[in-house]
């Protein structure tokens, strides 16, 4: 069974629960390559690649890079600090450049919501969403959702609680997506204060307190605090926040059962988790961190998809069930 | 000047009740005859109005013609042709230029530039503070004499109930009134798009509701106050409807606006992150919609004003949090209401009238507004079948930023007349029948 | 055109091939020392589990097994269209000094042969590798050949061999049919 994905990853939003498992399916093989003493395939040989962060990411980009050299593709990292528009060149014309230059496909992360699709929709180029805004962050849902179906199995009905700062996450929204579409149970819990107003019209339980969550959660993604919220005053402390919403080992021990505990990461410690909590044997944090290659390395091998006006030309006789010739 | 006939039209002006079919007559820039069968002089210039609607020329109290300082993205000149082109005789443009209009060289620049344009008036609007910066009073006199008719912040609101509250009592003096952008800047900082499950989905700041209704009662309070005239600007929420007819019903002396966006479309036009759908105040919910439409027909909302606002092409074309506020809308108003409001019984062409000609002219106290014999000669003729598609690329303003661009829309302007002579003057051919020796309306 | 389906092997033939096919690799290495049978996904993995068991039977050695799945070094992975499936590739040992014999349902153009051998450069450098097929049909792009054939096979051109296994077709038989047949 094959499938694609369009030209673009632009957010687990436009994604059928089908596509969803396509990748998580094709992510697994490449798990496996991981594991070889020569981590590499021909896949992608000759494919130029563009890291495009606007904004400063070590992990996802180092994550994108490994999974790009794994793939044998041609790699080559651009940051730019700071918004387009302070910065003289527009996104209009960093898109123009790459198309000029014959990229085959940009990964960004931009502080814009919306930026990826901005870029999509001016170049030929496959583009993949690291990140844009606040608004998705769907390699990032993707790998915390092949973290949970390793551990769960089938997701329809695991009860996942996502706690911290949803107002502005980006990870919280392509987790809350991906995660409905293949049935799971989904949750948010937090301060009010940094929940969208409309969170009621996103189809999850709100839990105002985290006692409540850890109660029915079968799992909890637990979500970075950033400091600039205290700044803003949308939470007093983040003293106030660990004794109110931290995850700490008291609280899990009053768990009904063993809970999965998930962080994109970079953590906060001691504010949002606690590091008996994150070292501990429920964590998978690491996990996610193995299982984001091979789902990079799975999108990025299945947006390569080649032109299918040549896949007749291509077709010849085998043995049954097989599509290319012997 | 000839004379100039329209013949055969449907009248409405509901200034003096009139809603029939027959003839205008005009001399040297004035209204001199109104009624059936009118016999024109020999070299009257004689314009086929069958099939049209001839009324009051529209008054668009509201837009931004961006000279001087950006005459980049229009001018009082391009304006002016722009309006005309969508049926007004004239327009009230606010201060927001740079340098900001607040004192009387700026507005006499503004008067002479409309006089040399030689298309629809333009009335200036000046500053309420000077700078526009919210602290300083303008110099409301000074302006006033030189032709301003109002003033205005717009752009940016009077934050401080203090300042609004001197301009207003400063206001009646010279018996015009204070215009009000109303948004609580704490509460609308670096928001892009109304607030709600659209901003939520989008991962875009939002403008809550309330941020214009918190200022829509503090200005109604301050009218109680200080007995002024406040003119609310581009309402955009059903709760602010509801709080203007509290204050009608206390007979404070609080008049509103909306703009044919704030009745046609709502957030969902922002999906997909497009820019020609991001103005201030934000586009809100069909519930939002529905409540203006409702106010603009039962009078709560007294008039239609534009809020045209161009941009350049190159600063729309941004990330959507980076990209400018405003739309233009001079040529697509008069089709988006008959579209919207007219077309589905919320409105008759009777209110249609009365809010974009009658009610804008008796409110800000300018000539037009009405046919009656002796009027100023500000006539629109437009048609109200007739089915279009919006090509923004053939725009007479400059700026191109239309969300309505390519939609198919109903009702066009075919001839605008101002005191006197025709300022603009479609390719359509009217509806109706062929005449001999007479042109086309 | 042909319409019809021709039998090349029923099951018992297939048997019959598969046991002196298992003979011909054992002779071949001189035994089974070192000896690692390698199936190519997908019906190379079945065709090798039952020579690997064949093997036991005559020497009473279980040969270790391993699978390849050859997607990812596809030459043609550019224009094929939609991406293929990746199958599980398992081979856990060091190939150093080893003998590797690879396994596939049929040998035709080779490119399938030559994606296997430089996904097995990848994992090491073993003593030997040689080829098994059941079916040779011909038709080669690539200068490769099998050490050991079940039986050699004249295809038309607009003619297709499938190669059916019980494990997941329901029965077992090589058939030429027309290429058109889905």
């Amino acid at each position: 069974m094959t499938g694609t994905l369009g030209k673009d990853l632009l957010g687990l939003e436009s994604l059928t629960g089908d596509q969803i498992r396509l990748i998580l399916d094709t992510a697994e093989p490449f798990k496996e390559i991981s594991e070889r003493a020569i981590k590499k395939v021909p896949a992608l040989r000759g494919s130029t690649i563009v890291n495009l962060f606007f904004e400063n990411s070590t992990r996802t980009r180092i994550s994108f890079e490994f999974a790009e050299k794994r793939l044998s593709a041609d790699t080559v990292n651009v940051s730019v600090a700071g918004s387009s528009v302070s910065k003289g060149e527009t996104l209009v014309d960093t898109a123009r450049n790459l198309e000029a230059m014959r990229i085959d496909m940009v990964v960004i992360r931009h502080s814009a919501s919306g930026a990826a699709r901005f870029l999509a929709e001016r170049i030929q180029s496959n583009v993949i969403n690291a990140g844009d805004g606040t608004h998705e962050h769907p390699t990032q849902g993707l790998l915390d959702i092949l973290t949970l179906r390793d551990r769960f199995g089938d997701l329809k009905g695991r009860r996942v609680c996502i706690c911290g700062d949803i107002l502005h996450s980006r990870v919280a929204r392509s987790n809350i997506w991906g995660l409905t579409k293949l049935g799971a149970e989904v949750a948010v819990c937090g301060p009010r204060s940094l929940l969208p107003n409309a969170i009621d019209e996103f189809g999850v339980r709100i839990f105002d307190r985290v006692e409540e969550a850890i109660e029915w959660a079968e799992a909890l993604n637990v979500l970075r605090l950033q400091f600039e919220r205290m700044t803003a005053g949308y939470i007093p402390s983040a003293r106030e926040y660990n004794r109110v919403f931290g995850i700490t080992r008291e609280r899990l021990d009053r768990a009904p059962r063993d809970i999965l505990i998930l962080h994109p990461g970079p953590m906060n410690r001691g504010v949002e988790i606690d590091s008996d909590v994150a070292d501990g044997p429920h964590s998978v944090i690491l996990e996610q961190v193995t299982n984001g290659v091979a789902v990079r390395m799975a999108v990025l091998y299945l947006l390569a998809g080649g032109k299918p006006e040549l896949a007749e030309a291509a077709k010849g006789g085998s043995g049954r069930g097989r599509e290319d010739r012997e | 000047m000839k004379p100039v006939l329209l013949s055969g039209g449907t009248l409405i002006d509901p200034s003096q009740d009139l809603n029939e079919v027959g003839d205008v007559f005009i001399t040297d820039g004035k209204i001199v005859g109104v009624g059936r069968s009118i016999e024109g002089p020999e070299d009257a210039d004689v314009i086929d109005c069958a099939g049209l609607i001839v009324s009051p020329g529209f008054i668009d109290v509201h837009c931004h013609l961006r000279e001087p300082g950006r005459e980049d993205v229009e001018t009082i000149a391009t304006g002016a042709r722009a309006a005309a082109a969508g049926g007004f005789t004239a327009v009230c443009a606010m201060p927001n230029t740079d340098p900001v209009t607040d004192n009387q060289a700026a507005v006499g620049f503004i008067v002479r530039q409309a006089q040399r344009a030689q298309s629809a008036r333009v009335y200036p609007i000046g500053a309420i503070s000077v700078g526009q910066e919210g602290k300083a009073l303008a110099e409301f006199g000074e302006m006033v004499g030189a032709g301003a008719v109002a003033v205005s912040d717009d752009g940016k609101p009077v934050a401080s109930a203090q300042l609004m509250r001197t301009a207003l009592e400063y206001a009646r003096t010279f018996k015009i009134p204070v215009i009000d952008h109303c948004e609580e800047p704490t509460l609308s900082a670096g928001g892009s798009m109304n607030e709600g499950i659209v901003s939520a989905q989008l991962g875009l700041k939002g403008i809550p509701a309330e941020a214009e209704e918190i200022m829509v009662i503090r200005d109604i309070l301050l009218a109680r106050l200080t007995g002024g005239h406040v003119h609310l600007a581009h309402m955009s929420t059903k709760g602010s409807v509801e709080l203007i007819r509290w204050g009608k019903e206390r007979g404070i002396r609080v008049t509103a606006e909306v703009c044919p966006h704030h009745l046609s479309l709502t957030e969902e036009s922002v999906r997909g992150y497009n820019t020609n759908a991001k103005m201030n105040p934000p586009l809100r919910t069909a519930k939002d919609v529905e409540a203006l439409r409702e106010g603009v027909k039962d009078g709560t909302i007294d008039l239609i004003a534009t809020d045209h606002a161009p941009h350049h092409y190159d600063e729309k074309e941004r990330e959507f949090a980076d990209a400018p506020n405003g739309i233009v809308g001079l040529e697509t108003a008069l089709a988006v209401i008959v579209t919207n409001l007219v077309e589905t019984g919320h409105l008759t062409f009777s209110d249609l009238v009365d809010r974009m000609a009658c009610t804008p002219a008796r409110l800000f106290n300018l000539p037009g507004g009405s046919l009656k014999r002796g009027a100023a000669a500000d006539v629109t003729v437009f048609d109200p079948k007739t089915h279009w598609k919006v090509d923004a690329s053939q725009f007479v303003s400059k700026g191109r930023n239309s969300p309505y661009d390519g939609m198919p829309l109903v009702g066009r302007a075919t001839c605008t007349i101002v005191a006197g002579s025709v300022v603009f003057r479609s390719g359509i051919p009217a509806r109706g029948r062929e005449k001999v020796n007479r042109t086309r309306g | 055109m042909t319409t019809k389906t021709t039998t090349v092997l029923d099951a018992r033939a297939v048997e019959r091939t598969l046991k002196r096919m298992s003979v011909e690799i054992v002779e071949l290495n001189h035994g089974t020392d070192d000896l690692i049978i390698v199936g190519i996904q997908r019906r190379g993995v079945q065709l090798a589990d039952r020579l690997v068991k064949m093997i036991e039977g005559g020497e009473g050695v279980t040969v270790p097994q391993g699978s390849l799945d050859i997607t990812l070094y596809r030459d043609d992975l550019q224009t094929i269209g939609p991406r293929p499936v990746v199958g599980p590739t398992h081979l856990p040992w060091d190939l150093e000094g080893k003998h590797i014999v690879i396994v596939d349902d049929v040998l035709y153009t080779g490119r399938t042969i030559r994606a296997a051998l430089d996904e097995l450069a990848d994992f090491g450098r073993p003593a030997s590798i040689s080829l098994a097929v059941l079916i040779d049909r011909g038709g080669r792009e690539l200068p490769i050949h099998a050490d050991v054939v079940g039986k050699k096979v004249e295809v038309g051109e607009d003619e297709r061999v499938d190669v059916m296994v019980a494990e997941l077709d329901e029965r077992t038989e090589v058939v030429i049919v027309p290429k058109s047949t889905a």
